[in-house]
């Protein structure tokens, strides 16, 4: 096996797999452990300029990649007059540049502020620097290798649908330059330490919260007799 | 009417002597912890003051609570729930930790192990947090018996609309006043911190009324810490999860009384249970601010009217507890006798524990010989009713507290304890009652036979006087259907893991 089927044919199945996996019984075995984690309480003012850039200016733009990723030939018409493919090509090395100084920011506070300091794991620093590479070598991308808005659906899209249908396609990113290897690689890593990681928040996202009534009452007994219609409900067994 | 059952406390503040007994037997019971070092679940407030956390009753900055927009529907003043989704990232209007205070211990091993030198060694102070040396500059109750401060006396908001002159006074050394309110989670019925709660870990308990965290669901957008105006949860630093005070259900369940109400010297607490219209709930918070606290009375419902019992039945409250509801306590001090309010009621939770406004203060003002009243001294006694205007305590600020600013409930509750004060003096002095006695009672609107009463429950009573507990029945709940070993070893609150912080 060549390095390159190892890292693009067979690391992305397992770390899909650990992603899965550990997410599962991470949620159904040690819920308490699932939290945001967040540690505004401690330090407030620095996050402010760090986790609103990071968070929107990244989930915008994994949007986009998801985008492209699902319609391609979206992408492809849109691209087709320069002037759209300018405004998106600036409009995502924006978003870059502002996620980009938000992790600085995140990265700054939490090597600086003593309180941080000490709510901070290995974990932690880790995937800040999973995603700091991440977005590092994105703008890279955006800047030295120029119209990946363009070129990417016929480049990286492929790739990830050969693995997403199980017939991985590993060959298609061996002859890519190092920067654009290294973006796609540490994805996978990112998947891979994703359920071990904080970063299982981001599939807590609490969007039922949109639907629901805004009291909860929840009784604690099994007598059907007592239950009441609508939001009266017997308590969810977690066990 | 679709009746449900709610625990409630009442705190009786005439008889609190501010020892904080209350708050340090639910810090060693409950937030001994690491992560949970600055909650205080129950804490003990000098007031005026700005309180704990620092000045959490000024809702423009924390943007706690309910409000009526223009066209008069309720609506949660922290966010829409859009809105709220957006602010996940960040969340202006939480409070931050030195809002509350750094927690500290000193560096005693330095007494021990400092090398021989020709100074004394030092206990340095050092946070609970970092380990590193600190200043401190805060506490829990860091304005304790600070009346008349400048600091913090001066910035209380409930001090709004009270006279230029008296509030000028009651920083004069020799006029300083001030007064205790101990402070726990309100268990509301319309909870702002349940309706904050994106995650919907937060819940309102259908047979008690417990405003509960279910910490398995909790994911720590802590938009509840910013929802609740009485700033009563807490975000725990070490595991990123929301805390709050649980009204000892554990104790409560077992029949005993919860541990601040249990261990107070001053035994100030009651605790019982108040029966209340659901129904009601949304109509009741949703009125002008001048009928909130009549609306709010009026859904709690009176255990002894059959309508109210046979619907009660329906709903699925036992006789165990619809007994218990009659002998409630609270519902006496709250219904029958109207002497006790709920905390800021203009937040518009419809908080559901009560307070008996304090009276001491007030009546120190007008002894004889400290305020020359031009009263001949047989006529003292009766004519501090009326003389309420000079309490020392202005009752402005006691109403916007309790009473939404508005007077009247204030002045009956402090009217109907002078008028029990002075008969039982004149019982127990001069041995007689006469005619004008009576009629000073009747002016409070009492008869003899309700201040005795009201006297007994005040000042005598024992402990299952102040604590009616209604039977639980934990054999008809979940856990039977349950294997209690599974429990066996593991930590309370029915969670199988321990409470370690995620990765």
């Amino acid at each position: 096996m060549t390095t390159n089927e190892l890292l693009f044919g067979v690391f992305p199945y397992v770390a899909v797999a650990l992603m899965v996996v550990v997410a599962v019984i991470r949620w159904r075995r040690h819920p308490f452990s699932v939290s945001s984690l967040s540690s505004q309480l401690l330090e407030s003012r620095q996050l402010y300029w760090g986790s609103i850039p990071f968070h929107w200016g990244i989930s915008l733009i994994l949007t986009g990649h998801l985008l492209a990723l699902i319609v391609p030939r979206g992408f492809e018409l849109w691209n087709g007059e320069p002037l759209r493919l300018y405004l998106l090509e600036a409009t995502g090395l924006a978003l870059g540049l502002w996620a980009a100084f938000g992790i600085f920011m995140l990265a700054y506070r939490r090597h600086t502020n003593s309180r941080v300091k000490a709510v901070t794991s290995p974990m932690d620093h880790l995937i800040v620097l999973i995603i700091g590479a991440q977005i590092v070598t994105g703008i890279w991308i955006a800047v030295g290798y120029r119209w990946g808005s363009f070129w990417g659906t016929s480049v990286f899209v492929p790739y990830v649908r050969s693995i997403l249908v199980f017939d991985p396609k590993p060959e298609y990113v061996d002859p890519l330059p190092f920067v654009l290897q290294t973006h796609a690689f540490l994805f996978w890593v990112f998947l891979a330490v994703f359920s071990f990681s904080r970063l299982v928040h981001i599939i807590t996202l609490p969007l039922g919260y949109l639907t629901r009534p805004w009291q909860k009452v929840v009784r604690m007994r099994e007598t059907p007799a007592v239950y009441h219609p609508a939001a009266e409900k017997p308590l969810e067994r977690t066990q | 009417m679709r009746v449900r059952a709610q625990m409630s406390m009442l705190f009786h503040l005439d008889k609190c002597i501010g020892c904080h007994t209350c708050s340090v037997a639910c810090k060693n019971l409950w937030t001994d912890r690491e992560g949970a070092e600055y909650m205080w679940w129950n804490n003990v407030e000098t007031r005026p003051g700005t309180g704990y956390p620092t000045g959490w009753e000024d809702q423009d900055h924390y943007k706690g609570g309910w409000h009526r927009d223009d066209k008069g529907r309720l609506k949660l003043t922290l966010h829409s729930k859009a809105g709220g989704l957006g602010k996940l990232f960040y969340n202006p209007s939480l409070p931050e930790l030195d809002d509350y205070y750094d927690p500290f211990t000193f560096k005693y091993g330095d007494l021990f192990d400092t090398p021989r030198s020709d100074h004394q060694p030092t206990a340095v102070p050092i946070s609970k947090i970092t380990g590193e040396q600190m200043e401190i500059k805060g506490g829990p109750n860091w304005d304790d018996d600070l009346g008349g401060s400048e600091i913090y006396a001066r910035n209380d908001l409930s001090l709004e609309g009270v006279d230029d002159t008296v509030r000028a006074q009651m920083e004069e050394i020799e006029r300083v006043v001030f007064n205790y309110l101990p402070r726990i989670c309100n268990h509301c019925l319309n909870p702002a911190c349940v309706a904050a709660c994106p995650s919907g870990a937060i819940y309102k308990r259908g047979e008690d009324g417990v405003v509960l965290v279910n910490e398995d669901k909790c994911r720590g957008w802590r938009m509840c810490v910013a929802a609740c105006p009485y700033k009563k949860v807490y975000y725990n630093w070490g595991t990123g999860k929301s805390e709050k005070c649980i009204l000892c259900f554990p104790r409560m369940e077992t029949g005993q009384a919860p541990a601040c109400a249990h261990s107070c010297v001053g035994r100030i607490r009651y605790m019982g249970v108040l029966l209340y219209d659901a129904d009601k709930i949304e109509e009741v918070v949703s009125r002008p601010d001048d009928e909130l606290l009549d609306a709010q009375m009026d859904a709690i419902l009176d255990p002894y009217d059959e309508r109210v019992i046979t619907a009660a039945k329906a709903a699925g409250i036992d006789d165990g507890w619809i007994d218990s509801a009659q002998q409630s306590p609270v519902y006496k001090f709250v219904k029958e006798w109207g002497m006790a309010l709920p905390l800021h009621p203009e937040y518009r939770t419809a908080a559901m524990m009560f307070y008996v406004p304090p009276l001491s203060p007030v009546i120190s003002t007008i002894e004889r010989n400290m305020v020359d009243l031009d009263i001949p001294d047989e006529r003292v006694d009766f004519e501090l009713l009326d003389e309420l205007d000079k309490a020392r305590l202005p009752v402005q600020y006691l109403a916007n507290l309790f009473s939404v600013g508005d007077q009247e409930p204030i002045r009956f509750a402090l009217r109907t304890m002078l008028a029990v004060r002075t008969y039982k003096r004149r019982q127990s002095v001069d041995g007689t009652i006469d005619a004008s006695t009576i009629e000073m009672l009747a002016s409070a609107g009492l008869t003899e036979e309700r201040a005795e009463d009201i006297y007994k429950l005040t000042t005598i009573p024992t402990l299952d006087d102040r604590f009616v507990f209604p039977p639980y029945h934990r054999e008809m709940s979940i856990e039977a259907m349950e294997d209690v070993m599974l429990h066996k070893g593991a930590a309370g609150f029915g969670s199988l893991e321990a409470p370690r912080r995620g990765a």
